[in-house]
Formats: structure tokens, C-alpha cells, sequence
């Protein structure tokens, strides 16, 4: 089943030098375990290849149900250099909720997650 | 009943909500009241405003604001720590003293000054001894750009506001510190915390990093059911109630508006997130994936069970240094074929400016309205009722940056059909500072603490 991110998690983003951070967080607790296993580093890196220019790293943060995500050479150089509109990585959240996962049926049903008509 | 600390944060940037201190101190009982005003490049600007007017240098809201509640701070006894001083923290708190000689009780006011945190006059006797100062992304040694340095300032931790505050100052004023110093100390003082009893001091800075963006806590900016967040216009500002043990509240005042959840503090938690093991600050290294939360009620959330660890020997210090100029201008195509219009403009000015013979170090072009913001990751909808054509360039050369501006305007008459929305004018020039971040040994800092009476 297709599951897009913007129905199952919300999410916050900001910056650091160059690199972005979006914080992903489960919409409700017990779809973590989804989060954790299919939003892993390589399948974003793989939705932002065309975006940013440098790697990406994972961290898990199971107590409060998220996933941080930094996101190198996000930013044109820099919050303090950058020509772009989003200068300081504050819609990169919404951003990495496009993000459609393909999750087992069986799981997908047994969770309740919401499936993503494109 | 165990004693209960009450930190109203009342500003999350230079810039945030002018009412908001006078709120947090009038909307019902608090401690203390902390204003954040620094940014990354807040200081480099301060720095710039200095060099025009030695008497500038600092966040001059955070004067207008506490005339507003001077007269709460000094009777009912509301202490306030603020990072306003910049980079003129004894200029703040000479604005401060003459602004509150008119009051009355003024002189209860008792002003606590601290300094330390600029290494501006250091940084060739640093260099010179063996400091690389190199950044800490890049590695690249601080020589590369030393000579266009504006700016250098060691984030301090909590320490010399515990002095002030021990000392009896009511207001306590700095330059560069930690955000979260600015909460962490009122409860080491007050609570008596010891500075090696790292759990607490993690579960202080936690707190910190809750309220120092102001709102973003309480509803603003939340993306987590946002239309249902009542009443945004009167939003309250977050208070932390922090409990002996380190466990706190986070909550704001009654009949304010926004929202304090579990949702919405948790997305504060993440934001500006490294890696979560390790969030670090000169006086503890706090581990995220320790926090519990919980919900405690009505606009309340509660927070327990922070773990933390020693810190390192190193600050890290923010370094501005000058780095070019750069111009963005904007014009608006409006239907039919408005992103063909648009690209069609951008590729006759990038053409103009070839033919100028200007260079850059980049040009760089976004289409607002057709995924500027997330770039191919989002689909383009054919008929678009308008595009704004966004360029900007960056370049060493400000008469290339100058000769830029220029070009925008001339595109009504000389270029595609559908354009309007430039009456805003030539685009302005602007300075770049770039931002480099560095460690330093902790013992090259020496802060101080000054205590300053009307």
C-alpha cells in the first residue's frame, strides 16, 4: 500500500550552517514502528537527491515517537549566504512529508495507516 | 509542597512580538521573565550598527520592552535575563539605567552585566598561539578570511548569570550566551542545583530549548492540526514551572490563546536538532532520547526523566566575517503562459548581464508560485493565475551587484507581456556576512560580571 508521510507524521525543520534538520513525528504513537522501519536514511536521501548536495543521517528518538533527519548541503551554502527564499530550512518539513512509502498491505491494514490515492 | 520555579519566556528572536514581555509579566504570577533577541547572524549586525555608532551594538526592543515592565520587575519582585547586551552588553544596561531613572522605585533596579564573550580583540593573540579557530563543517583554518572578520563571540554558559543573580541583580544582561543559559541559571540559583548534577542541569536545558524560540511551543508554527490551534492572535507565550527535581510544566497564561500539547511541544523538541544523544552546552550535555513527556491537563505538558553528561573543554564561538554583497529582485507574470513568461524574463536578464561583461559567483533563480520552495519535488499545475520571478546574484564586485539592480525594472518595457508587481522599486544591495563556527578552549574565556545600580 501506498502511504504518503503528510497523513501520518508532522514534522518541524530548521538549519545549522548549511545543513537542514526536519524533525518527523509519528501522528499517532503506535505508527512509530512504521516511521521506523520505512522512512529509513537511504530512501531520503533518495527523495532529496535532487535537492540537496551533501548526505544524510538518521537518529532515532523512540521516547517521543520521531526521527531526526540532517540533511547536508541543503541551504546554498548557508542561512547567512543563501539567495534562496527558504533561507533557514523552515518548509523542509513539509517537504519531506511528500515522501510516499510502500508499506506491506497486511501491515498497512492491521496499523489503520490511511492509503495514498495519487 | 516542594518548591516551584515559574520562567516566562518573552521573546524568541529580535524581532518577535513587541507585546509579549508586558503579557508574560501582567497575565498572572511568574519568576522570572527571559528574552532570547540573538540569532546566528544577529551579532554580526549588532557589530555593524556599533562601528557606526560606538553607542549601538545591542537589541534597542529590548529598552521599549522593559519600560513596560520595569514597574512589575521592581515590585513584585519578577527577575529578568535577557541576551539583549549584544555586542555592547555595558551600552545596553547604560540605556536600561537612563530609560528606568525616571521610574519609580527605580532604585531597587539592580543590573547585572555580563562580559567576556567577545574575542574580537583576541583572535590574532588566539591565532598566534596556536588556535586554528577552524570551522568546525569545513575544517578550513580562521586565517583564510581573518581579515574580514566583523565579529566573534564565545557562547557562554550559565555560570556568570548565576554570579549576577546571587549577587542581587534583578536584570540581568548579556552578550553572547547560550540560549538556554538565559533559563538554566535562574534555576541552578534558585533551586540550588550543583553544577555537576548533570540530570538536572540536562533537565534545565531542555526547558530551555522548549521556550527559547517563544510561541513556537505554544501553538505558532505548529503544523500538527493547525486550524484547529484557537485563537492565534492573542497567543500566550510558554512558561515553564520547574519542580526541585529538574521534572517541569510546560504551560502558558490563562484566557491566552494557541495551544500547549504533547503534539505541539514535541515539535519543538526536534527543531534545530543535531544529533539527539548529544545536545551540547557549556554546562551539560543533555540526551533527547531520555525525555519523557506527557500531558498534564488543559494546556499543560508535562516533562521528566532527563538524563546528562559531563561537558567538553571547548565553547563554540560565532565568528561573522564579510563575504561579498548580494541583490534579489522580483517581478510577478500573470496568466496565460506565466511560468513561460517568467523564464523567458530570467533568461533575457541573465543574457544582459553576460553581455555587461558582470560576473558573480552565482545567479540564482526561483520561480515563487511554481515550487520554489520544494524545488522537482513537487508537481507544476499547468495553468498557474501568476508567477513571481525571483532572481538574485551574489558577487565580490558591489558594482556588479549595483549594475544588477538595475536590470529588473527595464524588463516592463523590454520583455515578455503579463508583468507587473514592481513598484516596490530597485532591489537593494546588501553586505553578505558569512557565518563560521569554531570551538575554543573554555579557559581562553574569562567572562565577567558587572553590577550596576541608577
Amino acid at each position: 500500500m501506498k502511504v504518503r508521510l503528510l497523513d501520518i507524521a508532522h514534522a518541524r525543520s530548521g538549519d545549522k550552517g548549511d545543513t537542514a534538520n526536519v524533525g518527523v513525528i509519528a501522528l499517532r504513537d503506535d505508527w512509530y514502528p512504521i516511521l521506523d522501519r520505512y522512512v529509513t536514511r537511504e530512501r531520503v536521501a533518495e527523495h532529496f537527491a535532487r535537492v540537496i548536495t551533501g548526505s544524510v543521517e538518521r537518529f532515532e528518538l523512540p521516547n517521543l515517537f520521531a526521527l531526526n533527519f540532517l540533511l547536508h548541503g541543503a541551504l546554498g551554502g548557508g542561512g547567512t549566504i543563501t539567495l534562496r527564499t527558504d533561507a533557514q530550512a523552515k518548509v523542509y518539513s513539509s517537504a519531506l512529508l511528500r515522501l510516499v512509502i510502500d508499506v506491506p498491505d497486511d501491515e498497512a491494514r492491521a496499523a489503520g495507516l490511511p492509503e495514498h490515492r495519487a | 509542597m516542594s518548591r516551584i520555579v515559574r520562567i516566562a519566556a518573552g521573546q524568541g528572536f529580535w524581532g518577535d512580538w513587541l507585546e509579549a514581555p508586558r503579557r508574560q509579566v501582567e497575565g498572572g504570577p511568574i519568576d522570572y521573565l527571559m528574552l532570547d533577541y540573538l540569532a546566528e547572524v544577529t551579532m554580526s549586525i549588532l557589530q555593524k550598527q556599533m562601528q557606526r555608532d560606538p553607542m549601538a551594538g545591542y537589541a534597542r526592543d529590548f529598552i521599549v520592552q522593559m519600560e513596560g515592565v520595569l514597574p512589575a520587575v521592581l515590585e513584585r519582585g519578577v527577575r529578568v535575563t535577557a541576551n539583549a547586551g549584544g555586542v555592547n552588553p555595558l551600552g545596553c544596561a547604560d540605556a536600561l539605567l537612563a530609560m528606568a531613572r525616571g521610574t519609580k522605585n527605580h532604585e531597587r533596579l539592580r543590573v547585572g552585566v555580563v562580559t567576556g564573550d567577545d574575542l574580537l580583540p583576541h583572535l590574532d593573540s588566539l591565532i598566534a598561539s596556536g588556535h586554528a579557530l577552524a570551522h568546525m563543517e569545513t575544517g578550513e583554518p580562521l586565517a583564510s578570511v581573518r581579515d574580514r572578520v566583523l565579529s566573534a563571540n564565545a557562547y557562554i554558559g550559565s555560570r556568570p548569570i548565576v554570579e549576577a543573580l546571587e549577587r542581587g541583580a534583578n536584570v540581568v544582561v548579556t552578550g553572547r550566551c547560550t540560549d538556554t543559559a538565559l533559563i538554566l541559571a535562574p534555576l541552578m540559583h534558585e533551586l540550588k542545583w550543583p553544577t555537576n548534577d548533570w540530570d538536572r542541569l540536562a533537565s534545565g536545558i531542555v526547558a530551555g530549548h522548549i521556550v527559547e524560540c517563544g510561541a513556537q511551543s505554544t501553538g505558532g508554527n505548529c503544523a500538527y492540526d493547525w486550524r484547529s490551534i484557537p485563537n492565534l492572535e492573542n497567543i500566550g507565550f510558554p512558561i515553564v514551572e520547574v519542580a526541585e527535581d529538574g521534572s517541569f510544566v510546560v504551560t502558558k497564561h490563562p484566557g491566552t490563546g494557541g495551544r500547549v500539547d504533547v503534539h505541539g511541544v514535541t515539535e519543538q523538541l526536534v527543531y534545530e536538532m543535531g544529533d539527539p544523544h548529544e545536545y551540547i552546552t557549556p554546562d551539560v550535555i543533555a540526551d533527547f532520547t531520555t525525555i519523557r513527556i506527557a500531558p498534564d491537563g488543559a494546556d499543560r505538558v508535562r516533562v521528566f526523566g532527563v538524563r546528562g553528561a559531563p561537558p567538553t573543554d571547548k565553547l563554540k564561538i560565532s565568528i561573522a566575517y564579510r563575504a561579498g554583497f548580494k541583490a534579489v529582485g522580483t517581478l510577478v507574470y500573470a496568466w496565460p503562459d506565466a511560468l513561460a513568461k517568467a523564464q523567458e524574463a530570467d533568461r533575457i536578464i541573465r543574457a544582459r548581464l553576460a553581455s555587461l561583461g558582470l560576473e558573480f559567483e552565482l545567479i540564482h533563480t526561483e520561480y515563487v508560485g511554481a515550487t520554489a520552495t520544494h524545488g522537482p519535488l513537487a508537481a507544476i499545475p499547468e495553468e498557474l493565475p501568476e508567477v513571481q520571478l525571483r532572481i538574485g546574484v551574489r558577487g565580490s564586485d558591489r558594482r556588479a551587484v549595483e549594475r544588477f539592480t538595475r536590470e529588473i525594472a527595464p524588463l516592463v518595457l523590454t520583455g515578455p507581456p503579463g508583468v507587473t508587481g514592481y513598484a516596490g522599486g530597485r532591489p537593494k544591495v546588501e553586505e553578505v556576512v558569512a557565518y563560521w563556527p569554531a570551538l575554543v578552549d573554555k579557559s581562553v574565556v574569562t567572562p565577567r560580571v558587572s553590577m550596576l545600580t541608577t
